[in-house]
């Protein structure tokens, strides 16, 4: 290194390892509920998700010669893996984990050129590749809290032996399904949806993406430990919200309302801790909200008139390919100058 | 009064603890002074002492030369042994030429005119006398001050307004002169309103510095100077940001504070200007923050221009620890330095001894765009957009981000998760950016000349066909007359 080192000569306790643990420290909460909720199967699920990321960076930087240890050590990887697996359905075979992990840091992240080069979000490149490829298997939701035993667990993952009795539905399936067969929205979700049971996470969903209470509270630490800015998430919170206000005002029995969309999918999740990836968002606060509300509304138009039931992950890929354009225009003023960039008039106040 | 809101800023931690209740000590006489000829912004001076020359303390031993310099007093009294170089209080160590003064110990003034009554100057001659005293910004950017108070006094003041910000971390050299010089400093700023005729004094202090704010507001009592305190934020000291957080106002970009009717100078230059009017003493001394971590006893010490840091360092009680990083000036905008055997300058307001822990020096990993820099960045700009441009060597692409707007403070790569140098990188881009400007002006100035000297080969070429054409017309009209004037003749015959 240059033996003469340019200002400044500090540095705030910072680093990108730091700025990672903090957001797998934000995650935990609706990580371990998430086990306790599915149990063993979706402990097996997040552990071989996490292997496979590792495994599967260490060995294509390898490949580019280039060390291995501060890639890994950068927490990254590991991230993706986690948020992937938090949206995979609890009792996935093993290799969608495996599969999933490999796309998601080798094509979503190191094809990119690596940490901080990637367009699209990683994690939900890898979920939308899984959904389209192997449709049965991602949308196979199970009824929380069967708890079954460590051995039955490994036949869940490992040989895909469903087990009776625990199939379920998540909520926005059901709700599309009931559509398609003419009934509307009072009947389908008579005992489905519990605001309480929903707030809390105890429904059919994937892993991590129930708990939606645990998730803000995991959301308002990474905004208290300023890893995160509140305006991506309110945005994308009002973008789903406003109209499913607004159409369920219209027309009750067609339309969900707010409490619905916000409670279901992976809407929290999304919200917190997809969008607010800085690699694959816009840079300046308005940059933010407007890719924000641009991913709340785009999935709720999904959740609504879509083909899939969940729309979150489509919604965020559509706003990542936008994120340049978004930060082209979303500049902030500069100093002494206006907004277009042209100096300010030079007169005695 | 209402503050004004400033961008982004940073609240590094500001280790002023270590020498802020340290009362100001002059250094002991050193033997040697190294006096650089370049301690200011603009041309160098030129000397006017030879070697061997012995010289009383406040002579002038260099001229100002041309429009934008600054004159040089000798420190103390002493012979002149040296006019060479020495190495240079920079980065680069390079040799800068240098008057090294050897001091006789006898420390003996030159004499000076001491003025009762300085405000019945008129405003001219208090900036002449600024200009003849050799006073620079003492802030940190060495503009000469006399220019300053010129410009200002042809463009109108409406409001001057002195910088005791002080935001830089360790330092404690402007907290300690307004605490102990309050007296002088109000009598200064008097000095520099009446120079400019300004209608409205407003001085800015960071709240940080409780027992500098009451004792400036004690001295200030009774005049027209406005005391006030600014929240604590980095770089509140800064003159863009001082201006935006006091009246509201910005600087139009690529101008001056003059431009919208602000003057903004520093506290210790107010000092400096003070002792130079009433006492008739140049700027030949002024106080340095000796501290860090590795510095045994962090000090606040009166130094004489010229002397080696290595002295202020002993003064200091010498190091805890071998030192990570020398700085000069604070941690934020200091530049490192190598020789401890490196002159005080002008703009020297701090010397520190960093230990690895506070540097925080890490290697740099990809940047993540968490647009921290952005959010911190006072001026508004996109840093990380600016370096991406920088690394693909689109300089103008740079530009467009506000690469010329950056003031260099380092609020961005303090921040900076991925430890990116990103001032490091801005200041490479607009150094080459300067050296592309002077490249096509050099073009432009040669294509002028090409073409001026295409043009005057052609117009000689012209009027010397011209000058033959008249030759021949006048010869042929001579000829034409000589007949006519042989007909005229055989006619009259």
């Amino acid at each position: 290194m240059n033996p003469i080192a340019h200002s400044p000569h500090a540095h705030a306790p910072v680093s990108v390892a730091k700025v990672m643990g903090t957001v797998l420290l934000a995650l935990t909460p609706a990580t371990l509920f998430g086990f306790w909720l599915y149990g063993f199967p979706a402990i097996n699920l997040w552990a071989i998700s996490l292997i496979a990321a590792i495994l599967g960076e260490a060995l294509v930087v390898r490949m580019q010669a280039r060390k291995v240890r501060p890639v890994i050590m950068d927490g990254s990887g590991i991230l993706t893996a986690w948020l992937l697996a938090l949206s995979l359905p609890p009792f996935a075979p093993w290799w969608i984990a495996v599969v999933g992990s490999l796309f998601a840091v080798v094509i979503g992240k190191q094809v990119f050129g690596g940490l901080g080069q990637n367009v699209f979000n990683p994690a939900m490149a890898a979920r939308v590749m899984l959904l389209i490829s192997f449709p049965l298997e991602m949308t196979s939701w199970v009824a929380p809290q069967q708890a079954p035993g460590w051995l039955d667990s490994l036949r869940i993952t490992f040989l895909s032996q469903p087990i009776d009795g625990m199939a379920s539905a998540s909520l926005l399936g059901h709700v599309k399904t009931e559509f398609t067969r003419g009934i509307g929205l009072d009947q389908a979700m008579l005992g489905y949806f519990s605001p309480l049971d929903f707030m809390w996470g105890s429904r059919a969903g994937s892993m991590g993406e129930t708990a939606a209470l645990l998730l803000l509270v995991g959301g308002l630490f990474l905004i208290a430990q300023r890893i995160i800015t509140w305006h991506a998430p309110v945005a994308m919170l009002l973008g789903v919200a406003v109209p499913a206000l607004i159409f369920n005002a219209i027309d009750g029995n067609h339309y969900a309302g707010p409490m619905v969309h916000l409670l279901s999918g992976g809407l929290m999740l999304g919200a917190f801790f997809i969008i607010t990836d800085p690699v694959t968002s816009p840079n300046t606060v308005l940059g933010q909200i407007i890719f924000g509300l641009g991913c709340g509304l785009l999935t709720w138009i999904i959740r609504t008139w879509g083909g899939y039931p969940e729309g979150v992950a489509f919604a965020v890929l559509l706003m990542n390919a936008a994120t340049p354009i978004i930060d082209q225009y979303a500049k902030p003023r500069i100093y002494g100058r206006d907004r277009k960039g042209a100096a300010l008039a030079a007169e005695k106040k | 009064m209402k503050l004004f809101d400033l961008r982004g800023g940073v609240h590094p931690e500001g280790k002023k603890d270590l020498s802020a209740q340290r009362r100001i000590r002059a250094l002991p006489l050193p033997q040697f002074l190294y006096v650089p000829l370049q301690q200011h912004i603009g041309a160098p001076a030129t000397p006017v002492v030879h070697v061997g020359d012995q010289v009383l303390k406040g002579q002038l031993i260099a001229t100002a030369q041309g429009a934008v310099s600054s004159a040089i007093h000798a420190p103390t009294s002493g012979t002149v042994i040296a006019l060479g170089d020495f190495v240079a209080p920079h980065p680069s160590g390079l040799p800068v030429p240098t008057i090294t003064l050897q001091s006789d110990g006898a420390d003996k003034w030159i004499d000076t005119e001491t003025i009762d009554d300085p405000f019945a100057l008129p405003p001219e001659d208090i900036a002449a006398r600024v200009g003849a005293a050799g006073i620079v910004g003492l802030g940190g950017a060495t503009f000469p001050s006399a220019l300053k108070l010129n410009l200002s006094r042809n463009s109108g003041v409406q409001t001057l307004i002195m910088n005791g910000g002080e935001c830089e971390p360790y330092l404690t050299c402007d907290d300690r002169i307004m605490r102990e010089r309050a007296v002088e400093i109000v009598e200064g700023i008097l000095l520099i309103a009446r120079a400019v005729a300004a209608k409205e004094i407003l001085v800015g202090i960071e709240d940080n510095k409780p027992e500098a704010i009451a004792a400036m507001q004690e001295a200030a009592q009774g005049t027209a100077v406005k005391v006030i305190a600014m929240p604590s934020m980095y770089p509140m000291g800064s003159e863009k940001q001082i201006i935006q957080v006091l009246t509201g106002f910005e600087v139009p970009a690529g101008g001056r504070p003059a431009d919208i009717g602000l003057l903004v100078h520093n506290v210790a230059t107010a000092y400096a200007v003070q002792q130079a009017i009433r006492f008739g003493r140049p700027l030949i001394s002024r106080l340095v923050t000796v501290s860090g971590g590795a510095i045994k006893t962090p000090s606040n010490v009166e130094a004489l221009i010229g002397t080696p840091v290595q002295e202020l360092i002993d003064f200091a009680d010498g190091y805890t620890q071998p030192a990570a990083r020398l700085v000069l000036g604070g941690p934020m905008m200091g530049q490192q330095f190598t020789h401890t055997g490196v002159p005080v300058v002008k703009g020297t307001s701090g010397v520190l001894a960093l230990t690895q822990a506070e540097i925080g020096q890490a290697a740099p990993s990809p940047c993540i765009r968490c647009s921290t820099c952005i959010r911190v960045c006072p001026v508004g700009l996109m840093p990380v957009e600016m370096v991406s441009r920088i690394r693909a060597s689109d300089l103008a692409a740079a530009v467009t981000f506000g690469l010329k707007d950056c003031i260099a403070c380092g609020s961005c790569s303090y921040v900076c998760p991925a430890h990116i140098p990103l001032v490091h990188y801005f200041n490479y881009a607009k150094g080459d950016l300067a050296a592309q400007e002077r490249t096509k002006l050099k073009q432009e100035a040669t294509k002028k000349l090409a073409d001026a000297r295409n043009e005057r080969i052609a117009r000689i070429e012209r009027e010397r066909a011209e000058a033959a054409a008249r030759r021949k017309a006048a010869r042929e009209a001579k000829e034409r007359a000589k007949a006519e004037a042989a007909k005229v003749a055989e006619e009259v015959v």
